[in-house]
């Protein structure tokens, strides 16, 4: 591991809040899988909880935290270290400490009560999830150098894609319902990457019948291997984009 | 060894620097003076590297320095207010900075002892007062034995006795040949310590004169009188 | 419906005092069923002993006694029918008939009962067959205790375990069937009785019903079957005390009704289905002490139902309790218990003081717009659906239930 990313992740890991948000999600995975019974049910429950908290913290918490490192990366920059290394190495801190949290937290309870292809498919969900927001995050901040703005996006981004994309898309739906969309909607998906994780885990679980001919579409396409692949690559591409964009901005950003 | 040409920088739209022209030799110490929001720490930071000028540019022994990062190695900066995570103690960070610099010339941990920070090493930053913090940043400017020392206000904040160590150190390293690059408001404090002042006003340079050159021309012996009388002057004009 | 056994059994007994006992199997008098079938005479009873008998299709015309001992194997070859009964006042128990012809064309049966009354057949295994039974233009014919079993991978290349056309008055009770297209199939049949069958694992339906009035189906159990059970184009139909669970998959229902009326559904248990019931042009049904455990919809009930009354059952742990795809509401809701409610009970009559909307908002959206159970599980839905039920806006106001149960019946 790169230098500063140790001491990222060091850092970041002695952090109360991540302590908490780990204890959390271990509280809500345990009591969601003890309370249900069977996994399935309780993978279900789960996958609204983490859909719902995963980005929220995910996001929040990089926003913060790189608005706090804000000097720490000023003393980087003085030092002989290349600026792509500095923002890499924040980036893949935030990354690997939020991934740790989720995997001590929801990750081994999913693994213990569902270690099968779902348990994996959900853990690595949850996990490309949490680093999608992570870059989605340093993109917000790279956007603005004020604190409370960058926050502002930040929890204006979560919301879109937590809630108002699939607002967006009902609307969608009832506009075009003379129209065949399915496919179409399979594409729009791939614009949340919220619902990208939803979709792909509701139809490996059997309650993927309730979603009749949409479902099927959606299985012809989620279900199959080659979707499955294609879904996690559209899920890194969320990452390396906004990344990558935050990126170019840092490197030519004043600080 | 510095050299800085036609350098313009302009943040919306105030032109913050405009058509700098500067150039810095071994064994000088130059103060960096001027009023708030003339322009000194962006200049800094272009040489530094934290901020990328929109014309002109920066060489560094002969090199552009928007071409390398490696150049940092020879520099020694001491940011005006050094801020650092909080969850880090004292240890930790120069630890940190050691194992980023893996620097093989042997350390210059004169001021560490000076400040005796290494009896606080176990100190987390966030505890600390923002003198004892102003001395961390001034121990890690001089741990690299760098060539080149930039110090953004060294003396705010610090007490009078670190204050003090602090100046000597810096004759100190003057006398090895250095480039010191100090900028301050307290013009008193720089009499003993710099062989040339640069004034500031509004992105521009009012003048660049060595302090045999400014005392010669007003007969002052003290720097901050004779700075007084210069900008005097140029207001009578 | 013990009365119609001991009418059976009645009608037999003069037989049984001038009927005479033939014996077939290896170093018997018959080595061959053919042959002693056409050397019996009406009221013989024959004896088949246990082993291998490869006759291709069997024709039995005379009203005998046929009882296999030590379970006798029957074979068709898969090219023949096995046995074809064309006689009244037959009985055939404890054979193993196995591997009768597969064709679309003639329905090869293992065993098939043409136009014929008071024909039993029970205790047999029938293994790997096109139908199973199979019954034509029959009447007061038994089928009971018999194990069914297919391995039809599609349903056009298997036909239905216990298949019965154009009959009447068939008791039908305490058959295991699966792997077939449909466990039992029904097309216009009246006045039978379909009792304590165990049918899992058909390709198609559990029980397909089709044209047959005044049939009674009761404690059976359908599980894992393709579609679930259909009951299609019929009147006065009793549903009882069934338990449909499992039948799940996209086009599966625990119980689909299509243009039913007068039907009575009680005590049944639906668990674990896509759609609990799913109702389509269904008149003065009374769906009563039904429990709806863990399915994705409870009931679906179309806007072309009419008069039908949903009363004391319970909504346990469902998706969706109910789904509509129209606002009209000509149906109704009392006194069921709902695991969503969130009514109180002031004076503790165990009736919630506010009436109870089993409608969710989301439910509706979906049923006008499937493409809609996309966005299932989402945050925004979960939000929509509270909001909804905080202050109703789009589902129809009258569907409702005004006693809502505060605790669940003990079904």
């Amino acid at each position: 591991m790169n230098r500063i990313t140790k001491f990222v992740v060091i850092n970041i890991i002695r952090n109360r809040i991540v302590l908490i948000y780990t204890i959390l999600l271990a509280l809500l995975s345990w009591s969601v899988f003890s309370l249900e019974d069977n996994s399935s049910k309780g993978m279900l429950t789960l996958l609204n909880v983490i859909l719902l908290n995963v980005p929220l913290v995910s996001i929040m918490f990089s926003t913060i935290y790189i608005y706090n490192s804000s000097e720490f990366i000023e003393l980087l920059l003085s030092q002989p270290i290349q600026r792509w290394r500095i923002w890499l190495s924040l980036f893949s801190g935030l990354a690997i400490s939020l991934t740790i949290a989720f995997l001590v937290g929801a990750g081994i309870p999913i693994l213990v009560y569902s270690p099968d292809k779902l348990g994996f498919m959900m853990v690595s969900v949850g996990i490309l999830v949490s680093v999608v927001f992570v870059a989605i995050s340093m993109f917000a901040s790279i956007l603005t150098r004020d604190k409370a703005k960058g926050i502002g996006i930040s929890i204006m981004t979560w919301l879109f894609f937590a809630l108002l994309f699939d607002g967006i898309i009902l609307f969608l739906m009832f506009q075009f319902s003379d129209y065949p969309i399915e496919k179409l909607m399979v594409g729009v998906t791939a614009f949340n990457p919220i619902d990208l994780s939803r979709i792909l885990i509701l139809l490996h679980l059997d309650v993927s019948a309730m979603m009749g001919y949409t479902g099927a579409i959606f299985k012809d396409f989620f279900g199959t291997d080659l979707g499955l692949i294609l879904t996690f690559l559209l899920l890194i591409l969320w990452i390396a984009i906004p990344f990558w964009i935050s990126l170019i901005k840092f490197n030519r950003k004043d600080l | 060894m510095i050299e800085i040409n036609n350098l313009y920088k302009r943040f919306g739209r105030l032109q913050v620097l405009n058509d700098i022209n500067l150039s810095f030799k071994k064994g000088e110490c130059i103060a960096l003076i001027g009023p708030n929001g003339c322009g000194k720490t962006t200049l800094i930071k272009i040489i530094l590297g934290m901020v990328l000028p929109d014309k002109g540019e920066v060489l560094f022994d002969g090199h552009n320095i928007s071409r390398g990062y490696q150049y940092r190695e020879q520099i020694g900066y001491m940011p005006q207010i050094g801020r650092y995570p909080d969850n880090m103690s004292i240890g930790q960070i120069i630890a940190m900075m050691k194992e980023i610099r893996q620097s093989k010339l042997a350390l210059d941990e004169e001021l560490m002892h000076a400040f005796r920070l290494d009896e606080l090493s176990e100190k987390k930053m966030r505890t600390l007062s923002g003198g004892t913090t102003q001395k961390v940043s001034a121990v890690l400017a001089f741990l690299f034995n760098p060539d080149v020392l930039i110090l953004d206000e060294p003396t705010a904040g610090l007490d009078p006795l670190a204050s003090e160590i602090l100046k000597e150190k810096i004759i100190k390293e003057k006398e090895k040949g250095k480039i010191i690059l100090i900028t301050s408001h307290l013009l008193s404090e720089l009499d003993d310590l710099v062989t040339s002042i640069i004034f500031m006003q509004d992105g521009n340079i009012e003048f660049f004169k060595t302090v045999e050159e400014l005392v010669n021309e007003t007969k002052e012996v003290k720097i901050s009188k004779s700075i007084a009388q210069i900008l005097k002057k140029q207001h009578h004009e | 419906m013990r009365l119609i056994s001991i009418f059976f059994l009645s009608l037999a007994f003069p037989l049984l005092l001038i009927s005479r006992t033939i014996s077939v199997g290896e170093s018997k008098l018959f080595s061959k069923l053919q042959l002693a079938f056409d050397a019996a005479n009406d009221g013989d009873s024959i004896i088949v002993f246990g082993g291998f008998y490869v006759e291709g299709n069997l024709i039995l015309k005379k009203s005998v006694h046929l009882i296999g001992k030590n379970l006798p194997v029957v074979d068709g070859q898969k090219k023949y029918e096995i046995l074809s009964v064309k006689a009244n006042h037959v009985i055939i128990e404890g054979f193993r008939f196995q591997n009768s012809g597969f064709s679309s064309m003639t329905d090869p049966g293992a065993i098939k009962v043409y136009n014929s009354k008071f024909v039993t057949v029970r205790n047999n295994v029938l293994d790997d067959n096109f139908f199973g039974v199979y019954l034509q233009y029959c009447k007061n014919c038994v089928i009971e205790n018999n194990t069914i079993k297919a391995y039809g991978i599609e349903e056009q290349q298997i036909g239905n375990g216990i298949h019965c056309w154009k009959s009447d008055s068939l008791y039908i009770s305490g058959n295991t069937i699966s792997g077939h297209r449909d466990g039992i199939y029904f097309e216009f049949v009246t006045n039978s009785l379909i009792e304590k069958n165990n049918s899992d694992s058909n390709i198609r339906y559990g029980l397909h019903f089709m044209f047959s009035n005044n049939d009674d189906y009761i404690e059976n159990t359908f599980r894992n079957n393709g579609a679930g059970v259909a009951v299609m184009f019929t009147k006065h139909v009793k549903m009882i005390n069934n338990i449909f669970e499992e039948n799940w998959g996209d086009a599966a229902y625990g119980l689909l009704l299509k243009d039913i009326s007068d039907s009575f559904i009680t005590g049944n248990s639906f668990n674990n289905n896509t759609s609990g019931i799913y109702m389509e042009g269904v008149n003065r049904a009374i769906v009563e002490n039904n429990s709806f455990a863990s399915n994705g919809w409870g009931m679906k009930i179309q806007a072309n139902c009419m008069d039908n009354t949903i009363t004391s059952n319970n909504f346990i742990n469902n998706t969706f309790d109910i789904s509509t795809n129209g606002t009209l509401v000509l149906n109704t809701f009392s006194g069921n218990y709902w695991d969503k409610y969130e009514g109180y009970d002031l004076n503790r009559d165990n009736i919630g003081d506010v009436p109870y909307h089993p409608l969710s908002i989301f439910s509706v959206i979906v049923e006008n717009n499937p493409p809609a159970m996309l966005l299932f599980r989402s945050f925004m839905v979960t939000l929509l659906d509270r909001s909804e039920k905080m202050i109703p806006s789009i589902t129809p106001d009258n569907f409702v239930d005004n006693s809502p149960l505060m605790h669940s019946l003990s079904l």
